[in-house]
């Protein structure tokens, strides 16, 4: 016979136990996969990784093309997409206190950050690569921009917000107009915390697959040219991986590797930078 | 000092009004320009929206105008014939996000009370981080080794079991014997479980965090234990916004393309079996999109993206809106 | 009340009303704001002192659903006018708040923030503006030599003469303090106070604070205010020394609020 306060010890004891289980699957599962990188992506990344083309099956290749056109394209798209959502996180914090455009913008842009990213591809598919008629670099770094819109525009309004409004007020207490308050002042206070936003958007894009499917497609041999289709890493992970030839695989591990590795620095780098600015603020 | 002061000021006043004036204009336009450009950026997001439904839709009206609402219910999938239906793809896609939360709820349940409740705080930060990085590797990392490492081990290991002790009993039976190949329904869920426990965790922990100490304080300090804090006090308080958390976790589950599309089998087959190759909307569209020929093949595809683009939208929205409510409520239990 | 007549008024309050929503914050409030005096305005928390004084800048225009009613006379010319240009007006009236607000920019910009909205001065010119707003803020001596540091590296008791020197330096004639060391420790307040007197050689001052102490030192004429209403106005040394209202004398002595 348990008496009720025994019971509902073992009850709490039970009940913390498999939390902490919990805690370690979810742990297990990022070793394990970070171990199956570093053991069949090390082996794999050679220089001739990074100084050779995408090879045809059975032969000697790299990925040079490939972390060329990724590094294009991500960086198209950060170019593309973070003024656009710089201005319209700015809007929502500083502005958007009367009428319906925030709230409505608000909410359709929380939508649109979890919204499924083949679902862009197919989009920029629809309204771009069908009307030029190819696949192209700059539909795959257009697919890009609007990933990262909205990712910016939620960091940029979340950091103003933080920002004190007595600082606005000193602002504007000697009279500076508004868009000197918003760019001079309260943007500045908050640069760390959008720069921080702005790399996790960019990590967020390097690694994005589905929707450069059906926009910037793949290219075998180096190209440079925008208004073709380019070749980028996760595609070719994507191709490799799903092919049975054993050479192609092992250089999909080593992008796989290359691109893990390279999500997992920025998400790092951006979160010591917004600790210390963080801190000495 | 003070009266050559005095004068100063009175020049520099003089000067500063005119010049002041003359800046006056400029500054109110740049004003202007500055606000228009903010709000038409903020507009920009709603075109974008509107712009995506109206480019899906016409993008299907060719499948919508041949198949209409029978598209929805149809298991063809031809393009030889040009027939086709979305039920195989639409019911693969539900299904495996049904598992991913069955299996994902509670664990990110357990790891977000770790967190927040019993975790060591020198441990709170790294662990918390070390989450969030498992949130931030690529999906198609997750495909890749669910392809290579997961999917040999779980034919090889689980899968049999399954089959003989499962796969016998006589309701479940049927839905867990098969091949024990390690690629199908049941493997792309427990991936995309994998994929979204750090998503619905990191929720549900920042929401475990808005509960204030003063209450969990108040709580412990009639003898309550650490779990029924949580059970009694915690969960209740924050009950919208764990929801909240666990939509959002599923908005994601059901667009997921990459890690499903390795694992699922890509197969146009409804079979009652979760140990089956099926295929889900998204690896439906991975897959065959671009090799699609003929008008209808590719809008029937794009079809099926407006599917997936609909039931996400309602998913998120509902999820959005209950997270505004938390915020907003500060978790009232009404 | 005698003692106006004899200084001229720099701002006179007629009819003041203020609303935020449908809550009445000020009632019917009159007072005349004398010329290089010190005014200051007491009262207990939410009695509106803070309110008052935001509306001589219309400070309050910056949010949605608040306003103010009646006349605000500043040269003439009616502050709450909305034909009022508000950078005009604001250039004529400086602010400092209650916590230090410090541009994230250096020392040296902090200050040319706000001159650079209204005067276009030489590179030569603006050191000297730099150096003659520190100076009188009486920070010059010890930033003179890191100018070009953030001014957010300052302790707090210096960052808030920054914000002084950064008000002044657009050469207001009206200052608005608004509990300018609520947040500061005792040498750094001592410090403020100092400076407050020297201020009000060259400008008007109106200062808000909830330390009767500090208005018992520092100012030549004020306003206790409760629940949105001026309950007595006046000399501070016939306020503090023979209050005319109850109210005043139980809040002065400490009996209340």
């Amino acid at each position: 016979m348990l008496t009720l306060y025994t019971r509902r010890r073992i009850i709490n004891v039970t009940g913390l136990l498999v939390s902490m289980l919990a805690m370690a699957f979810g742990l297990f599962w990022l070793c394990w996969i970070l171990l199956t990188l570093l053991t069949h992506g090390l082996t794999a990344l050679t220089p001739a990784v990074f100084a050779q083309m995408t090879p045809p099956p059975g032969s000697d290749g790299g990925l040079l093309n490939a972390i060329a056109g990724t590094l294009i394209m991500s960086l198209l798209g950060t170019l593309i997409g973070t003024p656009i959502g710089i201005m319209a996180g700015t809007y929502l914090a500083e502005f958007g206190q009367r009428g319906w455009l925030a709230p409505v913008t608000r909410f359709i842009n929380d939508i649109l950050l979890s919204a499924p990213s083949i679902v862009i591809g197919l989009f920029v598919y629809e309204a771009y690569v069908i009307r030029v008629g190819h696949f192209s670099g700059w539909a795959g770094a257009l697919a890009l921009a609007i990933i990262v819109i909205p990712v910016v525009i939620r960091t940029t309004e979340n950091m103003l917000r933080l920002i004190p409004n007595t600082l606005r007020e000193a602002a504007a207490a000697l009279g500076a107009p508004q868009w000197k308050i918003v760019s001079f002042v309260t943007l500045r206070a908050a640069r760390a915390g959008i720069i921080t936003g702005i790399m996790l958007a960019i990590a967020r894009i390097s690694g994005e697959t589905a929707p450069l499917l059906f926009t910037a497609l793949n290219n075998q041999f180096w190209s440079a040219d925008m208004n073709s289709p380019l070749a980028n890493l996760p595609v070719v992970i994507f191709q490799f991986a799903m092919s049975p030839y054993e050479d192609w695989q092992h250089l999909a591990w080593a992008g796989a590797l290359l691109i893990t590795l390279s999500v997992l620095t920025l998400n790092i780098l951006a979160r010591i930078l917004f600790r210390q600015s963080a801190t000495t603020h | 000092m003070p009266p050559d002061y005095t004068k100063k000021l009175q020049s520099i006043t003089m000067k500063s009004t005119l010049l002041h004036q003359a800046r006056l204009k400029q500054q109110i336009w740049l004003d202007m320009l500055f606000r228009g450009l903010t709000r038409t950026s903020a507009f920009g997001v709603l075109v974008l929206l509107v712009a995506i439904i109206v480019s899906l839709v016409i993008g299907s009206m060719p499948a919508i105008n041949a198949f209409g609402f029978g598209f929805l219910t149809s298991t063809e999938w031809n393009p030889v014939t040009d027939e086709f239906g979305a039920l195989v793809p639409i019911v693969g896609t539900l299904v495996t996000s049904a598992i991913a939360l069955l299996i994902g709820i509670p664990v990110s349940f357990g790891i977000a009370i770790f967190l927040t409740e019993l975790s060591p705080r020198v441990l709170r930060r790294p662990l918390g981080i070390a989450i969030e990085l498992l949130a931030g590797i690529p999906s198609i990392i997750y495909g890749m080794w669910g392809l290579f490492v997961f999917a040999p081990l779980f034919a090889d290991h689980f899968e049999p079991w399954i089959n003989d002790h499962i796969g016998t009993l006589p309701m479940l039976g049927p839905f867990f014997s098969g091949p024990p190949m390690g690629i199908g329904v049941l493997t792309a869920g427990i991936i995309l479980a994998i994929m979204i426990i750090p998503f619905i965790a990191s929720v549900m922990r920042d929401v475990f965090e808005v509960v204030p100490p003063m209450l969990k304080e108040s709580a412990y300090g009639v003898g309550a234990t650490t779990w029924e804090v949580v059970m009694k006090i915690v969960l209740p308080y924050t009950r919208i916004g764990v929801v909240g958390g666990i939509m959002l976790g599923l908005g994601r589950a059901l667009g997921e393309t990459m890690a499903v599309t390795f694992v699922i089998g890509n197969a146009h087959e409804l079979s009652k079996s979760l140990l089956m190759p099926g295929n889900s909307i998204s690896s439906a569209l991975a897959n065959e999109f671009t090799e699609a020929v003929g008008d209808l093949y590719t809008s029937a595809l794009i079809e099926l993206g407006l599917i997936l683009f609909f039931i996400t939208f309602v998913v998120l929205s509902l999820a959005r809106l209950m997270l505004y409510k938390l915020g907003k409520g500060e978790g009232q239990t009404t | 009340m005698k003692s106006e007549t004899v200084h001229t008024p720099k701002v006179i309050v007629r009819d003041l009303n203020f609303f935020y929503g449908n809550y009445r914050a000020l009632k019917d409030i009159n007072l005349d704001i004398a010329e290089k005096m010190v005014t200051a305005f007491i009262g207990p928390s939410g009695c509106g002192k803070s309110t008052l004084l935001r509306t001589f800048n219309r400070m309050y225009q910056l949010y949605p659903k608040q306003k103010a009613t009646g006349q605000i006379m500043l040269d003439g010319s009616n502050v709450l006018d909305p034909k009022q240009d508000l950078n005009m007006l604001r250039a004529k009236i400086g602010m400092v708040f209650q916590k230090p607000t410090p541009f994230p920019m250096s020392i040296y910009d902090n200050i040319a923030f706000g001159v650079k909205l209204y005067e276009r001065l030489s590179r030569n010119e603006m050191d000297e503006r730099v150096e003659w707003a520190l100076k009188k803020a009486a920070l010059w001596g010890e930033v003179s030599n890191k100018l070009k540091q953030s001014g957010t590296s300052l302790s707090g008791g210096q960052q808030q003469r920054l914000c002084i020197a950064r008000a002044i330096a657009v050469k207001p004639q009206v200052l608005l303090l608004d509990e300018p060391t609520s947040a500061l420790d005792p040498i750094s307040t001592a410090h403020i106070e100092k400076l407050i007197d020297e201020l009000k050689k060259d400008f008007t001052i109106v200062i808000v604070t909830h330390n009767m102490q500090q208005a018992a030192r520092i100012s030549d004429f004020t306003a206790y205010m409760y629940l949105g209403d001026l309950i007595e106005f006046g000399d501070t040394s016939t306020v503090f020394t023979n209050p005319k209202r109850k109210e005043t004398e139980d809040y002065i002595t400490g009996r209340f609020g």
